[in-house]
């Protein structure tokens, strides 16, 4: 502060220029030793910024760009790449089209990378992958001419879709992905499609995602308000025993709190134990309570719900409770006083609680993977899929895209809406 | 380069994981009895005739660890145990060792391993080491008259209950035809078309809302011990021990088996390649792999181990031979898996199988 008033004052007296007992131009001096605390202050988080950056950000980013780059193709079929991407997809392969290719496959056994380019075009096209590796064999003993040798050894490679295929596999930027992750279909002529019904399944997913979180900030709100305000109101004391009981979940691992809830939910489990002794259901007709959707809801619930309690709980804090009194001593119903006087002004509290849970909620996946089954899985569970069992990278990374896009999107909307200044975490 | 190796070992954190000491390699296998009978026959002999420990870590199938550690450069696994069609791509991919056949010890009678070893079980990366069976299991308590057929795994009228079945299309989409009426023999021609395939999920579909899925092997035996499914497809190995060891009352049904192998392989740049060599020929010579068919009925793949089999580890009157997926009742309307099959169509197929189980 008094160093900003100081460059005021030079300011001032621009004419007349304030020199140091040193000799240097005050104004020169100031700007050094600013720009040494600012260096100091930059050095001191430097080492938080480049791990955020290298082990955060760069790798995200790379990670997502495999989502609209796969190079498999182009990078082991360097023969036949430079012709495939001339060729208009109708006419009848040339000659120096199937030389290229018995050259490459030669190469692709060689090197053994011919799994990976076969595994990629047969993403485009079910069944063409043996179609690579048996001609990947036999290619060393192939002969010209190598389009009647090659149809010959396998007369798929007389198909025109197989060429189609590789066409596209071929261009390395490439929609398909993206494309995917929605259901769609990239044909080699530009156009997009829906799949066909039966293999439709991420937009279910994307909206049974949206869904999920959106019930679950709902429940949370409703079952975290009372409580947030009963731990603002009761005595300091009180409140704060109360609220141990808040945060000993919220410190306990998440894994132990899922695997709790199967113990409670399942067929055989204390919920339902409990519902035949009171007799809500038969020893042989007991509630399924988990693996599905219901399952995913309750646990999800509990485990986000200190989330929203907390936030509440730290805006609510700050509201004089006079206001209130005030309100009723002015003829207010307690209605009336909490719906026009204290909930407006824990409008804060619901939004930054709302938007982390909705936050934490979309990206779930270790509950959901557990106790999900099948109606309650979500959309990570699925990237999940295709990173460990599909190995298929650059789905999983155009779906993971898919899905950030949407919660910048839906953030956008929230700010909005709401106002992301109107958002207090206490 | 150097960063795409970076970041692709910051994203698979197996691979970060605490390396081996040199010394000491890591076998992979897929936990439970199974893991237990290769500790028991292999893992042991191997570590006291040759003063290395052997470390061992369950997973459950598939490549996609073995890839990840492979691609970022950092490979922690050094022996792993595979499904033939996962030896085959990995193999095609570039993701292993090969490993040459011809210095695999010979038979005791002099005959060489590369015609000791049953079909399929040797190729340029991969050694076999047994013959597995999927079928299904029921819980003897909770039926009157006992199933004997795969079409009795689909009939919730006759025999009530949940089913379990593995959360994969492989073998289900099998077993749902073979449910359906189709012969063991002709499976995979029906397979081959689009109204077969349209056929398995319409078969699926009648059963569905009974279906509790799995996805680790150690889960059927629980899954029908905890009364939560009065039948579960599983693996033959698994329901013989929850048997034999424990008393639980399982019968087996071996109509409609599919059998399949599991072969050792070693993943590319393992740093203790020459020890993963040596311990992979120790365990696929003849004695070994008999031995360890008295630890878990999955029946070994070289013909000489096969007169050597003998009794169950903790009761001797149960001949090892009279369990294994290969006799000839088993075999009666049993089909070995076709990897060809499932390595041109599994992905396809599993796209389809989840989103009609999302629906």
């Amino acid at each position: 502060m008094g160093l900003a008033s100081g460059m005021e004052s030079t300011k001032d007296n621009h004419n007349n220029v304030v020199i140091t007992s040193d000799g240097i131009p005050l104004k020169k001096k100031l700007a050094k030793s600013l720009f040494q605390s600012r260096l100091r202050a930059f050095g001191l988080v430097a080492p938080l910024l480049l791990l955020i950056l290298f082990a955060f950000v760069i790798p995200i980013l790379i990670f997502l760009s495999r989502g609209v780059y796969n190079n498999t193709f182009e990078r082991h079929m360097i023969n036949l790449t430079p012709l495939i991407s001339s060729w208009d997809s109708n006419s009848e392969p040339t000659e120096a089209m199937f030389e290229a290719l018995v050259l490459d496959l030669k190469a692709g056994k060689k090197s053994k990378k011919i799994g990976k380019v076969a595994t990629r075009v047969n993403r485009e096209l079910s069944g063409t992958r043996s179609l690579f590796t048996s001609s990947a064999r036999k290619a060393k003993k192939l002969k010209a001419p190598f389009k009647d040798s090659l149809i010959k050894a396998n007369k798929k490679w007389d198909n025109l879709e197989v060429w189609r295929a590789m066409k596209l596999t071929s261009i390395s930027v490439t929609p398909a992905f993206l494309a995917s992750a929605l259901d769609m279909k990239y044909n080699a002529d530009g156009t997009f499609e829906r799949k066909p019904e039966e293999r439709r399944i991420h937009l279910q997913l994307f909206l049974r995602t949206l869904e999920i979180s959106l019930i679950v900030v709902l429940a949370g709100l409703f079952l975290g308000y009372p409580i947030a305000y009963l731990l603002a109101s009761l005595p300091v004391r009180t409140s704060n025993l109360l609220l141990i009981l808040v945060l000993l979940p919220f410190w306990t691992s998440l894994l132990v709190r899922t695997t709790a809830w199967i113990a409670m939910l399942q067929g055989q489990g204390v919920l339902n134990d409990l519902s035949v002794v009171f007799g809500l259901a038969t020893d042989e007709d007991r509630f399924s309570l988990i693996y599905n959707k219901t399952g995913t809801l309750i646990s999800m619930t509990h485990i986000l719900l200190p989330f929203m309690i907390l936030p509440l709980y730290s805006v609510m804090k700050t509201i004089p409770p006079s206001y209130v009194r005030a309100a009723k001593s002015m003829g207010a119903t307690n209605w009336t006083a909490f719906w026009r006087i204290y909930f407006p002004q824990t409008i804060p509290g619901i939004g930054a609680g709302g938007i982390l849970v909705f936050i934490l909620a979309i990206s779930f996946y270790i509950t959901p993977a557990l106790i999900g089954g099948q109606d309650g899985t979500m959309i990570s569970n699925f990237i999940d899929f295709h990173m460990r069992k599909t190995l298929n990278w650059s789905l999983a990374a155009a779906m993971g895209g898919v899905l950030l896009v949407l919660v910048l999107f839906l953030y956008w909307i929230y700010d909005r809406v709401v106002g992301i200044d109107n958002m207090k975490l206490g | 380069m150097k960063i795409k190796v970076l970041i692709l070992s910051a994203v698979s954190s197996i691979a970060l994981a605490a390396s081996a000491a040199a010394d000491s390699i890591t076998v992979v296998s897929w936990g439970g009895a199974y893991t237990k009978s290769q500790v028991e026959a292999y893992h042991k002999p191997w570590a006291s005739s040759t003063g290395n420990a052997v470390v061992s870590e369950d997973y459950s199938g598939g490549l996609a660890e073995v890839r990840a550690q492979v691609e970022a450069g950092s490979v922690t696994w050094d022996v792993v145990d595979v499904e033939l069609s996962d030896a085959i791509v990995g193999c095609d991919e570039g993701l292993l060792e090969e490993i040459d056949s011809s210095m695999l010890p010979a038979a005791p009678d002099g005959t060489p391993a590369t015609e000791d070893f049953m079909d399929g079980a040797l190729n340029e990366c991969a050694v076999g080491n047994i013959v597995w069976s999927t079928l299904y299991a029921y819980d003897k308590t909770k039926f009157d008259t006992a199933p004997t057929t795969m079409a009795d795994f689909f009939d919730l009228e006759k025999f009530p209950g949940k089913r379990g079945m593995r959360k994969v299309a492989k073998n289900m989409l099998e077993m749902a035809l073979m449910g359906d009426g189709v012969p063991s023999s002709e499976v995979y021609d029906v397979m081959n078309t689009p109204e077969g395939i349209d056929r398995a999920f319409a078969k699926l579909d009648t059963i569905k809302d009974s279906v509790v899925w799995w996805e680790a092997g150690a889960q059927p035996p629980q899954l029908l011990a905890d009364g939560e499914v009065s039948m579960t497809i599983t693996w033959n190995g698994r329901i013989f021990n929850a048997i034999a060891s424990e008393g639980q009352p399982f019968g087996l049904v071996w109509d409609g088996q599919i059998y399949d192998l599991d072969l050792f392989v070693i993943p590319k740049g393992s740093p203790n390649k020459d020890a993963a060599m040596d311990f992979v020929k120790f365990a696929t010579a003849t004695k070994p792999l008999a031995d360890q068919a008295s630890w878990i009925p999955y029946g070994p793949v070289r013909a000489s181990s096969i007169p050597l089999i003998g009794t169950f580890h903790s009761d001797a009157s149960l001949q090892m031979i009279d369990h294994m997926p290969t006799t000839a009742e088993a075999l009666k309307n049993g089909v070995q898996n076709d990897y060809m099959f499932w390595a041109d169509n599994g992905e396809e197929l599993n796209e389809r199988f989840n989103a009609w189980l999302a629906k």
